[in-house]
């Protein structure tokens, strides 16, 4: 028995080298449209215009020059006061929607979810309607201009409000009845249980949506430019440095500014991440409210009052669209509509949007599902996987106008052999892609966990081709997911301004810039109506998701029914 | 009693494992472990959860290939190749049915290929169906299945194309006691059927000891035993052996010269005395079967005197508990036998053991 301990070489099968090579692509891929743009912002914020190494130079410039420091003040503190206005209100809008009787839910939910689906300009458009200096309701501002802080601040808790309910009514969602039985036996009273067993399990949503919202006000480009006035904020004055200076060193270093709130409240998130432990077991009996009308009819006028807001701000933007000359002449008319007044690209630039989101959704869905499948279910041993997982979540914490920067830097310059892309519309394709990536691939993470881990074990014993099982098992249960990460896509590459306003060429503008653009050149009628079509256009597309998901649950999810 | 001990004529060596060592990091699950396992056999490995059974098991079926050591089927170098290039069919503890495809697409999964036309496959799948006794499911998700009924697809997949090779990953832990039985002696009947080899992982040694034909005892990464059922029950290899497959009652003794134990004043013999150094310390176990009470003890060389500490009564028995001397020992008395003794608490019993079944170790 003196045989040597030889190590043995596992051999790779085929399933295993294609699953090693899918992940190869996918590094490569992270590593040339996220890692190498974002570490050459890094690089031209310490070179001067000609790229030579001025060390600490543009840093020391950007703190002496007195309009940057005061737009990264500006930046913070009104992304402080939205957040500060915008999370208790959308914790008491999902408090309703997940820890009461009030009617309407499915309806509130719906139309909580309308401003996710049109662009960040539409509530400042509809401000400007209101509040502008030939707005209706002007008299209410007591002699205060729309224009700046105020008008930047009301427009951006519209915008970001759905995003924190979402959040939050996730986090309240999941409530442990058992737990509330046991506080009333231990003679606890309402207030005890709201702080002990409520707040307390709601923690890491409510982190989580302020790190949301600060994050999405502090990056956000289309409202300061549009209702921002002479107020400047660090979005707008990156804008500024890039294309109004062509200063592009001077664009990364406020770009990497910008990213310092971004990475903050990244970490902020992660920490608090790890310190939610876990609300529901297996054996969790769901939480079911009872009626109570002292705190149902609050939480009910609370809930028509946020609705009605959200939908007179969309009808504001609509009607507006409508009117022949606001406020003077009220008479309805089309020719707001009529682009090609306006834009030369008329209405090919909604033709280009919808082109430009369903690609991005289409390769996105493709590329996010395949990666998370790999990373999930393909070899986990080497420094590859968790270099290529932490590469996936790494979008979140940057803002789309720094990715829009770091790429406009990194493939516009001349020595980059990738620099036929730019101008393109696959440069916006996959700059969106990469923008929106990280939301996606936890979604797909999230969905192929849900799977039994020996599938792939299975299918390999049975000599069954890992890409078979992939295609008859994997797929179709997960399709609910794909689905969703495919109108994710569709609708932030239909709706984003900050990622793609740097990139777009004279043949590839957006619908969402041509809004921009229109209300630069005082035609906001026609900007709003440029930003309905848009917001059309998602909403048709989530009215087919829906009505779809009915006809792929009986198709795909037959099986879940007992 | 000769007969009994003695193991089934092996058929030709299938499988061999040579010195597996597997490595996870630092820790060592498997240390150097070696065995054979015979065509036809249906061997299980045996131990405690985290002793590296389902290791080696997946180690065989290349799904954490060995870090060193080798691997044979049927004459074949298998420790490097991939799961695919294998000849085995696996039941997993979780059975990883594809929950969206039916019992039939289940069992037909891996048929395919020019080996399987369509015909010769929906066939094969048929008789399958017939062999579990699915036929009325043959249409149903696994969902629509109850846990039983999953295992017998997850059985019946793994067989479909004939693999030399049956592994069975706690194919039974997760149903309720009475399927369990029930499940057992088919898939013992299904495999004798068909003769295929057999490796099942399991931690309920009363399962293993039912229908295995050999059972590898394992424990921290090494085996402690290869042995039939009996000799695993009967002659445990080591005090794990002894304490882990069966019950037994155990104490520390000292040995003593002539084949005696002695535990505090009380002085037993015992065979295995003979293979220990006298004056060591040991570990003694004894099965509450071969406890004799009373009258039946009598007739014993050695019999001693003992408190009964409490009665359990276990319907076919009773379990009486016994002190003596500072020791405790269970003894299995027949419930009509019981009735004779009139025993209750805090009586004095006459006890004795058959030197034989008084099992000792050297304590470590």
């Amino acid at each position: 028995m003196a045989l040597p301990a030889l190590a043995v070489r596992p051999r790779a099968g085929t399933d295993q080298r294609l699953m090693q090579g899918a992940l190869l692509l996918a590094a490569a891929f992270l590593a040339v449209f996220l890692a190498l743009p974002l570490g050459w912002l890094l690089v031209r914020a310490f070179q001067d215009a000609d790229g030579a190494f001025v060390g600490l130079a543009n840093f020391a410039a950007y703190v002496t020059t007195p309009s940057l420091a005061v737009s990264a003040w500006n930046s913070l503190w009104v992304a402080s006061l939205t957040t500060a206005l915008v999370v208790p209100l959308a914790f008491c809008f999902a408090y309703a929607l997940t820890r009461s009787r009030i009617p309407g839910k499915p309806v509130f939910r719906a139309v909580m979810l309308l401003p996710v689906l049109a662009p960040s300009l539409l509530p400042a458009l509809a401000l400007i309607y209101l509040f502008g200096n030939q707005g209706m309701l002007r008299d209410l501002l007591l002699g205060h201009s729309i224009y700046g802080p105020i008008g930047i601040v009301i427009a951006q808790v519209f915008y970001c409000f759905p995003h924190a309910a979402l959040i939050l009514s996730v986090a309240l969602a999941g409530a442990d009845g058992r737990l509330y039985e046991a506080a009333a036996a231990l003679k606890a009273g309402r207030g005890r249980m709201f702080t002990t067993i409520t707040l307390p399990s709601a923690t890491y949503g409510l982190v989580s949506a302020s790190v949301v919202v600060f994050t999405l006000v502090v990056t956000d480009f289309g409202i300061p430019k549009v209702i921002g006035g002479q107020f400047p904020v660090l979005a707008t004055e990156v804008y500024k440095q890039v294309v109004g200076q062509q200063n592009f060193n001077m664009g990364a270093v406020v770009g990497i500014v910008l990213l310092l709130p971004a990475i903050a409240a990244f970490m902020l998130e992660r920490w608090a991440q790890g310190r939610q432990a876990g609300v529901l077991s297996g054996r969790s009996v769901p939480y079911e409210p009872k009626p109570r009308l002292a705190r149902d009819l609050p939480l009910l006028l609370l809930c028509l009052g946020v609705a009605a807001a959200l939908l007179a701000v969309v009808g504001t933007a609509a009607w507006g669209s409508f009117i022949r000359f606001w406020p003077y002449n009220l008479a309805f008319t089309w020719a707001n509509y009529d682009f090609g007044r306006f834009d030369s690209a008329g209405w090919d630039s909604l033709l280009l949007s919808a082109r430009f989101a369903g690609l991005t959704a289409l390769c996105g869905t493709a590329i996010v599902f395949l990666v998370a499948y790999v990373l999930e279910r393909g070899v986990k041993t080497g420094a590859l996987p968790p270099l290529v997982r932490f590469a996936a979540t790494m979008p979140l914490a940057v803002p789309g106008l720094v990715l829009g920067l770091s790429y406009i830097l990194f493939f516009n310059e001349p020595s980059n052999p990738l620099g036929f892309l730019y101008g393109t519309l696959a440069i916006l394709v996959l700059n969106s892609l990469v923008h929106f990536y990280t939301v996606c691939h936890l979604t797909a993470v999230t969905a192929i966990r849900q799977l039994d881990p020996e599938f792939e074990s299975a299918s390999a014993s049975l000599k069954v081709p890992v890409w078979i099982t992939f295609w008859r098992v994997t797929l179709p249960i997960c399709l609910p997911a794909i689905l969703e990460i495919f109108v994710y896509l569709f609708v932030n590459a239909m709706t984003t301004v900050s990622a793609v306003i740097f990139l777009y060429g004279p043949d590839t503008k957006p619908a969402s810039i041509a809004v921009v653009h229109m209300d630069e050149a005082g035609q906001s009628s026609a900007a709003a109506a440029m930003a309905c079509t848009i917001l059309a256009v998602n909403v048709a597309l989530k009215l087919v998701h829906v009505g779809m998901g009915g006809a792929i649950d009986r198709w795909t999810q037959g099986w879940r029914r007992r | 009693m000769l007969d009994l001990l003695a193991a089934k004529e092996p058929g030709p060596v299938y499988l061999t494992v040579e010195r597996v060592t597997k490595k996870f990091g630092t820790f060592a699950a498997l240390h150097e472990v070696s065995l054979t396992i015979g065509e036809g056999e249906f061997v299980s490995f045996l131990g405690p959860s985290g002793c590296g059974k389902t290791t080696l098991l997946r180690a065989i079926a290349g799904l954490d290939p060995a870090t060193t050591g080798r691997i044979t089927q049927a004459g074949r170098d298998i420790t490097a190749l991939p799961p695919s290039e294998r000849d085995f069919g696996i039941v997993f503890q979780s059975y990883a049915l594809f929950p969206n495809l039916t019992v039939t697409e289940n069992i037909g999964y891996g048929l395919r290929g020019p080996d399987w036309p369509r015909d010769k496959a929906r066939a094969r799948v048929a008789e399958l169906i017939a062999t579990v006794g699915l036929e009325e499911h043959a249409k149903k998700y696994p969902s629509q299945l109850s846990g039983g009924q999953q295992q017998r697809v997850a059985l019946a997949r793994a067989l479909a194309n004939r693999p030399g090779l049956l592994l069975l990953d706690e194919p039974l832990s997760a149903l309720d006691a009475i399927v369990r039985q029930r499940l057992r002696t088919e898939i013992r009947a299904v495999q004798k059927a068909l003769g295929v080899t057999t490796i099942m992982v399991t931690h309920d040694q009363e399962e293993a000891l039912s229908i295995s034909d050999r059972i590898v005892v394992m424990s921290q990464g090494r085996i402690e035993q290869i042995g039939t059922p009996e000799e695993v029950y009967r002659t445990p290899a080591s005090a794990f052996v002894a304490s882990f497959v069966g019950r037994a009652g155990s104490f520390e003794a000292t040995v003593e010269p002539e084949g005696m134990l002695r535990a505090g004043n009380m002085s037993i013999g015992s065979d295995a005395v003979a293979s220990l150094t006298p004056g060591a310390a040991a570990r003694a176990f004894i099965r509450p079967e071969d406890v004799k009470l009373g009258a039946e003890a009598e007739a014993y060389p050695g019999a001693f005197m003992a408190i009964v500490g409490g009665i359990e009564f276990l319907g076919p028995f009773c379990r009486v508990h016994l002190l003596v001397e500072g020791v405790t020992l269970e003894a299995d008395v027949p419930s009509e036998k019981m009735r004779a003794l009139h025993l209750d608490s805090t009586a004095r019993v006459l006890v004795a053991v058959p030197a034989n079944r008084v099992m000792a170790y050297p304590h470590v």
